[in-house]
C-alpha cells in the first residue's frame, strides 16, 4: 500500500501545475473559453510540447505514460486551471485508436500527441440521454466504404476537430450493444454539417448532422458491429479524466472559499468565525477528500481486466463526483454570498464547470443505476 | 501509488485470518453477526484469547506487552476482526487508560496496572462525562480534595459504559476550583468497591442496560492513584481522546454490516421480489456502498500518512464523522429492510438462546434495537459536531 506518486509523475504534476497557473490565468482562460473558437491553438501546441498529451498514452502508442494515475494527475492539473483545450477528445479518441486500431490507424495517435490533430468523440445523440448503447445514426455499405447518416449531440470541441470518432449502427436494435460500429471521419467531410456553439462552462461543442457522409473502408475502427466494447473502454478513460478534472476544480473552489471565510468581515468579525459556516466548510472538506478517494479508486481500477470491478469503480467515481461537484459549487457560491454570483469572480466559473461535469458521460442517477446493474449481473 | 497490500502486509493479513478462524469462538462470533448482546464473560473470554497471542493491547509499545505493530498492521487486524465477527475490544482499559499510563504514569503505576489490564484482572470504565459536561468535558464538577494521603471525591459521572461490570474507574476530577475550566482538572484512578461509590443503571432507548450513572459521596482515594501531576489532567484527557483514532472510522464494522444488509435484501421479499430488486431500496444501498468504498480509501490514505511519519490529527475527525454516518445509514437500511417486522419488541429475542421461533425474519429481533442503539456513534467520542469544530480549527484554520 502506497499513496505516493512516483517521482516522474510528481514532476509531471508540478510542471503542469506551474505552467497552468503561470500561462493560463483566469483572464486568459476566460478569454479563450468564451471566445470565438473556444480553444487556443498556440496554447494547445504548448501543452503538446510540455508532454501533457503524451502522458495520456502508453509507450506502445507513442506516449510515455497512459496509466490511470497519469491521466488523473494531468486532468487534475487541467481542472485547477479550468483548461478548455481539447485534452478529453485526444484521450478518448486516442485510447480507442490504441485499443482497436489497425497499424495504419494507430499512426494517427502521433498527430494527437503532437497537438496537430484535434479529435472529438461524436457519440451522444439527441435522444440518447447518456445511454451508451443507444445509437440511431446508421452506417450502410456503399461500394467498399460506408455511408453515414444521423445526428450527434453536444460533441465536445466538435467544431474544432479535424478527426471525429463517430459511432453508427450497422445492425441490431436501436439500443443494442451489438451492431455498433466506430468510424474515423474527417471533421470537414462533405455532407457533414457542424453547428458549433459555446458552452455554459466554457469551451466549445457542436451539433453534427451527417447526411450520407461517404467514408472509405479504412475509416472503420475495429470489427464491424463490435464497437461497443471499445466505446465503453474509451468512455471509461473519459469518465476518469473528467472526475480528476473536477477534483482539481473542487480544490480551487475549496481554497477560494476558505480564503473568503477568513477575510470577509461581517458584524465586525471574519465570517469564518460563525459556526454555521464552519460546519458547512468542514463538510465540504470531508466531501472533497471522499472525491479524491473516489478518483484514486477509479484510477487504480481502470486497467483492470475484470470488467465489473473496473466499470463499477468508474461509475462509483462518477456518482461521487456528480453529487459532490454540485455540492461544492452550490456551497461555495452560498458561502461567498452575492459576490459568488458574479462573472468577475473566478469561483463562478469553477462552479459552472463542477456542475456541468455531471452532464458528461452520464450523470449521478445514470451511474448509480449502472453501478447497481453491474453488481447484479 | 498502489492500493494493494505489500506481500508482507498480505502475509500478516493471512496470519490474522488464520488466527481468527482458529481462535475466535463460534458462540461469540455468532452473537456479533446476529447483532445480539454480549455478556461480560464473552468479552473477557475474547480478551484472554487475544492476550494469549500477545495481540490484545495492539496500540502499546512492545516493552509493555504490545505486539509492536505499525498503523497498517493495526488497521488490518481491526478490519479482519470485524469481518470475522470478532467483538470490539472493551476500550477503556486497553485502548484508553493503558496509553495514558504508559505516557504519563509513574513506574509503580505502570508495573502494577498495565499487567492487570492485559490479564483482565481489572475491568475499567471511564469517568469523564457528567450530567452537565458532555462534549464540553472541561466543565467537570466532580471534586477531589486532598486530605493527608487521600483525596476525598464527591460528585457524579454519567454515561458510564459497561460500568456495571467494572471494578475500577478512571476519572476526571476538579482539584482546583479557582482555576479556569481546563486547568485544575486531575486524572484519578478510583476503586469502585470503595465506600461511597454507587452505581445506577440507565436504560437506553433500545431497552438495553449498557450505560450507568456513578455517584461519589466522600470517597477516599489514595494519592498514589493520581496519574501524572495534579491539575494537569486535561492534558492527559486530551491525549486519550486523540490517541490512535485511525481505527475510528470502523471500516471493518461497516463492511461487515453492509454484507449483512446485502444478504437480507436478497432474502426479504417485497411483493414477490427480493428487496434488492426494488429500485429505490437498491439505490439507497448502492449510495452507501459507494460512500463506503470511498471511505475505505480515505481511511487507508490517513493510515499511510501515519505510517509515513505523519500525525493523525484532525484527519481522525473526518474519519469519525463519515465512518459513523455510513454505519448509521447501513443500520437504518437493515431496519427498513424488515418492513413491518421491525416493530415487534421482544427483549429476550435479542439474546442468544431465545427458545421461541422468531417473529418475522431472524434479523428482525435486533434490527430496530441496533439501529436505535447505534445512534450513539455520532454522539460519543466527541459528537460529530465537535469533530467539525476540530476540523474548522485544526485543518481549516477558521
Amino acid at each position: 500500500m502506497n499513496f505516493e506518486h512516483t517521482e516522474d509523475r510528481r514532476m509531471l504534476a508540478d510542471t503542469l501545475n506551474r505552467f497552468v497557473s503561470e500561462q493560463v490565468g483566469i483572464e486568459t482562460r476566460n478569454r479563450i473559453a468564451y471566445g470565438d473558437t473556444g480553444m487556443d491553438t498556440a496554447l494547445w501546441a504548448q501543452f503538446a510540447e510540455l508532454g501533457a498529451i503524451g502522458a495520456l498514452f502508453p509507450e506502445g502508442d507513442g506516449g510515455f505514460g497512459g496509466a490511470g494515475f497519469d491521466i488523473a494527475v494531468v486532468f487534475e492539473a487541467l481542472g485547477r486551471g479550468l483548461v478548455v483545450e481539447p485534452f478529453l477528445g485526444a484521450l478518448v479518441v486516442g485510447r480507442a485508436l490504441g485499443a482497436a486500431g489497425s497499424a495504419a490507424q494507430k499512426e494517427r495517435i502521433a498527430g494527437l500527441i503532437d497537438g496537430s490533430t484535434v479529435a472529438s468523440l461524436a457519440h451522444d445523440e439527441p435522444g440518447s440521454h447518456y445511454a451508451l448503447s443507444r445509437v440511431e445514426t446508421r452506417a450502410v455499405r456503399n461500394g467498399d466504404g460506408w455511408l453515414l447518416t444521423g445526428q450527434k449531440a453536444v460533441v465536445v470541441q466538435g467544431d474544432n476537430a479535424q478527426l471525429l470518432l463517430v459511432s453508427a449502427r450497422t445492425s441490431g436494435a436501436v439500443d443494442s450493444e451489438d451492431g455498433i460500429s466506430l468510424f474515423l471521419v474527417p471533421g470537414d467531410a462533405a455532407r457533414l454539417v457542424r453547428r458549433g456553439y459555446g458552452r455554459v462552462d466554457g469551451g466549445h461543442a457542436a451539433e453534427i448532422t451527417l447526411t450520407n457522409v461517404q467514408v472509405g473502408p479504412e475509416a472503420l475502427l475495429g470489427a464491424e458491429g463490435q464497437g461497443y466494447a471499445t466505446l465503453e473502454r474509451a468512455v471509461g478513460y473519459g469518465i476518469l479524466a473528467v472526475c480528476a478534472e473536477a477534483l482539481g476544480a473542487m480544490e480551487v473552489a475549496k481554497k477560494d472559499t476558505l480564503e473568503y471565510l477568513q477575510t470577509r468581515k461581517q458584524f465586525g468579525v471574519p465570517i469564518g468565525s460563525f459556526q454555521a459556516l464552519q460546519h458547512r466548510m468542514a463538510d465540504l472538506l470531508l466531501e472533497v477528500e471522499q472525491s479524491r478517494s473516489a478518483v484514486i479508486n477509479a484510477a487504480a481500477a481502470i486497467d483492470s481486466a475484470d470488467r465489473t470491478e473496473r466499470e463499477r469503480a468508474l461509475s462509483a467515481a462518477k456518482v461521487t463526483i456528480g453529487r459532490i461537484g454540485a455540492l461544492v459549487a452550490e456551497e461555495s457560491i452560498q458561502l461567498h454570498g452575492g459576490i459568488g454570483m458574479t462573472w468577475e469572480l473566478p469561483l463562478s466559473h469553477y462552479a459552472k464547470r463542477l456542475v456541468m461535469v455531471d452532464h458528461q458521460f452520464g450523470d449521478e442517477d445514470h451511474h448509480l443505476a449502472r453501478f447497481i446493474a453491474l453488481g447484479q449481473a | 501509488m498502489d492500493l494493494q497490500f505489500t506481500p508482507e502486509e498480505q502475509a500478516f493479513r493471512e496470519e490474522v485470518q488464520a488466527f481468527l478462524k482458529d481462535k475466535l469462538p463460534q458462540h461469540i462470533a455468532g452473537k456479533v453477526k446476529a447483532g445480539q448482546r454480549l455478556s461480560k464473560a464473552d468479552q473477557e473470554e475474547w480478551h484472554a484469547i487475544l492476550n494469549e497471542r500477545g495481540w490484545l493491547a495492539n496500540h502499546w509499545p512492545q516493552e509493555y506487552g504490545g505486539p509492536g505493530w505499525g498503523a497498517v498492521q493495526k488497521f488490518i487486524f481491526d478490519n479482519e476482526c470485524a469481518l470475522a465477527g470478532g467483538p470490539r475490544i472493551v476500550p477503556f482499559g486497553v485502548n484508553m487508560l493503558g496509553p495514558v499510563l504508559i505516557k504519563f504514569g509513574n513506574a509503580a503505576q505502570k508495573s502494577y496496572w498495565l499487567p492487570r489490564i492485559l490479564k483482565g484482572q481489572d475491568w475499567w470504565c471511564q469517568g469523564y462525562s457528567e450530567p452537565g459536561a458532555g462534549s464540553d468535558l472541561a466543565s467537570v464538577k466532580t471534586t477531589a480534595v486532598r486530605q493527608g494521603d487521600h483525596y476525598i471525591v464527591n460528585g457524579q459521572k454519567t454515561w458510564t459504559t459497561q460500568g456495571q461490570h467494572a471494578n475500577m474507574i478512571f476519572c476526571l476530577v476538579r482539584t482546583d476550583r479557582e482555576a479556569k475550566a481546563q486547568s485544575g482538572i486531575s486524572f484519578l484512578l478510583v476503586d469502585m468497591t470503595t465506600p461511597g461509590v454507587e452505581i445506577r443503571p440507565i436504560r437506553t432507548i433500545d431497552g438495553d442496560h449498557e450505560v450507568n450513572e456513578v455517584f461519589f459521596t466522600d470517597v477516599k482515594v489514595p494519592v498514589e492513584n493520581l496519574v501524572g501531576e495534579e491539575n494537569k489532567g486535561w492534558t492527559y484527557a486530551k491525549f486519550l481522546l486523540t490517541y490512535e483514532r485511525t481505527g475510528i472510522a470502523g471500516v471493518g464494522f461497516c463492511v461487515a454490516a453492509l454484507a449483512k444488509l446485502k444478504v437480507i435484501a436478497a432474502k426479504v421479499h417485497k411483493n414477490g421480489k427480493p428487496l434488492d430488486q426494488d429500485p429505490l431500496f437498491a439505490a439507497r444501498m448502492a449510495q452507501v456502498e459507494i460512500d463506503l468504498e470511498n471511505m475505505k480509501t480515505t481511511n487507508l490514505r490517513v493510515i499511510a500518512a501515519v505510517a509515513g511519519g505523519g500525525v493523525p490529527g484532525a484527519e481522525s475527525s473526518m474519519l469519525k464523522i463519515r465512518g459513523t454516518e455510513i454505519r448509521q445509514e447501513i443500520l437504518s437500511l437493515i431496519r427498513r429492510a424488515m418492513g413491518p417486522y421491525a416493530l415487534p419488541f421482544i427483549e429476550e429475542a435479542q439474546y442468544a438462546g431465545y427458545a421461541e421461533p422468531p417473529v418475522g425474519p431472524a434479523e428482525a429481533a435486533t434490527a430496530a434495537a441496533n439501529y436505535f442503539n447505534y445512534r450513539k456513534l455520532s454522539i460519543f467520542g466527541g459528537s460529530n459536531e465537535i469533530q467539525k469544530n476540530i476540523i474548522s480549527k485544526m485543518i481549516l484554520g477558521l
